[in-house]
């Protein structure tokens, strides 16, 4: 009789998943060594400019960013003006002396006079504001700045 | 009895092969790292006092409301503008100045050390249009660091250099050379060139 049963095998057998493991850890490694974590939840438009005559910033020296821009989709109650954000929020130009400050008291202190700020300024904002944020800066006298931009063609912000 | 089912695939070797892969996009990936334009304001200073500069010595640049560039009174395309602050810096009116190969012409800028950029803008300006012409002021004084760059380094032993490689070589933990002279002639470069751009509030 078993000389008809053994046809049964013939089908495929269960492919192996024992490696599944390995390739579900090879992609959160890749990812995990690819993504920026973002420290903070834009509620504003921020397209960069371009530059092409840039430096890396070195993030051993530490950074604050001050972010302003129109506030983007969803927060249409905050204007259509270009607006700043620090941290989570939207704040008024004369919040950014306490941010800093605030900023400085994280840090150790050796670290203080090395703090940069990075300015990330929509490129449809105006001066107006990116000139009263340097302002600020200055009365708070942090005065390491950082135009944050992308890599490109500098010309073609104007187009 | 022959068995004749397929033999079950060996799977042992599957995790050198994720490995392998792990490792080559370790390598060769770059983390996105923020980069931009570095400026140091000027601090605030109570005391008012006039600092006389000569006319000739000072470059105007001012971008209007309507994101017009006026150098030097005269309406200026964007791209014009590196060209102009180069020939501008590199002038060394008054001799002073023997690395510079500019006219010489005694109505442009004395030398270098004296020439100051004068970047004025409105309001109203938009922040694309500053950004390009702060990369274009930028950029003409690395063109001309650069230049110098290529001048002095083979005498200190940096060949085919220019300045903007010198300074990433020197934040750069993996160069062999001597940093202790890259700083030097780093160092020799920027008082050669000083970077003197001015912003009117």
């Amino acid at each position: 009789m078993s000389k008809f049963k053994k046809k049964k095998g013939g089908d495929l057998p269960a492919i192996s998943t024992a490696s599944l493991p390995d390739i579900v850890f090879m992609l959160l490694f890749f990812f995990m060594v690819a993504t920026v974590m973002r420290e903070n939840t834009l509620k504003i438009q921020n397209q960069l400019p371009v530059a092409d005559q840039i430096e890396k910033l070195d993030k051993k020296n530490p950074i604050s960013y001050v972010y302003a821009g129109k506030p983007s989709r969803g927060y249409e109650k905050y204007g259509t003006e270009a607006r700043i954000q620090l941290n989570d929020k939207f704040a008024e130009i004369n919040e950014i002396a306490g941010f800093v400050n605030a900023e400085r008291a994280a840090l150790r202190e050796e670290l203080v006079p090395f703090l940069t700020i990075s300015l990330k300024v929509d490129k449809d904002a105006n001066m107006g504001i990116v000139g009263d944020i340097k302002q600020e800066l200055r009365k708070v006298n942090a005065l390491k700045i950082n135009y944050t931009t992308g890599k490109g063609d500098a010309l073609s912000n104007l187009d | 009895m022959a068995k004749r089912s397929a033999p079950e695939v060996n799977a042992g070797s599957m995790a050198d092969i994720a490995f392998l892969l792990l490792i080559f996009f370790l390598v060769t990936t770059t983390i996105e790292k923020d980069s931009g334009i570095n400026r140091k304001l000027p601090p605030m200073e109570d005391s008012e006092e006039d600092v006389i500069i000569k006319q000739k010595n000072i470059f105007t640049v001012l971008l209007n409301g309507k994101d017009q560039l006026l150098v030097e009174d005269d309406l200026m395309e964007v791209k014009d503008l590196r060209a102009a602050a180069v020939e501008f810096l590199d002038n060394g009116g008054d001799g002073s100045c023997d690395y510079c190969k500019g006219r010489r012409d005694p109505s442009s800028s004395d030398n270098p050390d004296k020439a100051i950029i004068s970047l004025k803008n409105e309001r109203e300006t938009s922040y694309a249009a500053y950004i390009s012409v702060q990369n274009e002021l930028v950029a003409a004084y690395n063109v001309l660091r650069n230049r110098r760059a290529l001048e002095i380094g083979p005498q200190k032993g940096f060949r085919d250099m220019n300045f903007v490689e010198m300074q990433v070589a020197y934040k750069d933990a993996r160069f062999t050379g001597n940093k202790t002279k890259l700083k030097e002639v780093i160092d020799q470069i920027k008082v050669e060139f000083p970077q003197k751009l001015s912003e009117v509030q």
